[in-house]
């Protein structure tokens, strides 16, 4: 099996390389796609929508269709995994609860139906597979995490004009939760977003996608024609669509921040969102 | 990009790719998978490609990371084959 694995790769590799020989040469203005795709693009992008950077515009604007299923894609990843993996409320796995004393390390362990009970005074719920916190790595993340955000709300405010856009800024900004879970708990997390938010927030960003690109049809437009803001914001044209990628980038934003750390949620509780790695 | 750090990076890639695939503890070959990530979003920015060596960055040798590291402890440690 392992030699006819190989043997595919190689031919497989074989092919791409023979086929990688009739592209044309990387950056040759005379190429197929720099003679017609490339000349309408970057002539007309600023003047259509008023956005320096030609991939953002031409993403979320020229291209607008594609990347509104990408984002239904990643919306429908996280729903995938949330219908695959979620364990149900009355089938959770752990019914024994851990709480630690502070003071003096003492570990009670009790016997509970799932809903979390909240113990009041100086006890703490901790995980099964528990390893004692670490005060660096704590504190070094809750330094971390509020840069980590600002930088993701700037690069998708700045998409426009620089590198980055709705995806990378969501793909962040979820990374900033992921490390809140990985270095305090999951719990930690949820305390700070409750899972039904981080749900209602992927369905509003995918919502917010559509809806802007609908409401050009209740103007009479075409679908995902930014033009519609002009009669709504009394804008010119380019402005209106400038805002319109902004408005969509923010959807796309929302879709995959809350999207990834929904999965991850799930990957690393084995679907009960209440032990996490 | 200067020539050589190019070339450079263009072998460390593969010797990446194929480590990934040989190594039988899985943790490093997620560590691996995400450094093969990180070299190929230097070559995306080496062409001129930002916003994909930004996406590339961020997903590649981020969050998939992370999402490996989950479905890892959540399985085991070790390939089968």
């Amino acid at each position: 099996m392992r030699t006819l694995t190989l043997v595919a790769l190689t031919l497989t590799a074989a092919f791409l390389f023979r086929a990688a020989l009739d592209f044309p040469a990387w950056g040759d203005p005379a190429s197929p796609a720099g003679l017609h795709v490339s000349r309408f693009f970057i002539e007309r992008s600023y003047d259509d929508a008023r956005t320096p950077n030609l991939v953002t515009a031409t993403l979320a604007d020229y291209r607008s269709y594609d990347t509104m299923f990408e984002t239904v894609v990643v919306f429908c990843a996280a729903l995938a995994c949330f219908f695959i993996i979620r364990a149900a409320r009355e089938a959770c796995v752990a019914n024994v609860f851990h709480y630690r004393h502070a003071p003096t390390g003492l570990v009670l362990t009790l016997r509970r139906g799932c809903p979390l009970p909240r113990l009041r005074g100086r006890f703490e719920q901790i995980d099964s597979e528990w390893t004692p916190r670490s005060v660096i790595l704590e504190t070094v993340s809750r330094g971390m995490i509020p840069f980590l955000q600002l930088f993701a709300i700037y690069v998708l405010a700045h998409g426009h004009y620089s590198p980055g856009g709705g995806f990378q800024a969501g793909v962040i900004f979820g990374a900033s939760y992921i490390l809140l879970a990985v270095s305090h708990d999951l719990r930690t997390l949820t305390d700070h977003v409750a899972e039904r938010t981080m749900h209602l927030l992927a369905a509003a960003g995918v919502s917010l996608y559509v809806g802007i690109g609908a409401l050009a049809l209740w103007a009479g437009m075409q679908f995902m024609d930014y033009g519609w803001m002009t009669l709504a914001f009394g804008m010119d044209g380019p402005g209106a669509h400038s805002l319109g990628i902004l408005l969509v980038e923010l959807g796309v934003a929302l879709t995959v921040c809350a999207s990834l750390t929904t999965i991850f949620k799930l990957v690393s509780s084995e679907g009960t969102i209440m032990e996490g790695l | 990009m200067i020539q050589e750090i190019n070339a450079a990076i263009l072998l460390l890639l593969m010797v990446c790719a194929v480590a990934a695939l040989q190594v039988r503890d899985l943790m490093g070959a997620a560590i691996l998978f995400g450094a093969y990530s990180f070299l190929m979003c230097l070559q995306w920015v080496s062409l001129g490609a930002v916003d994909v060596g930004f996406t590339e960055a961020t997903i590649g040798a981020g969050v998939s990371s992370a999402l490996f590291f989950a479905a890892i402890f959540r399985t085991t440690r070790r390939t089968k084959d």
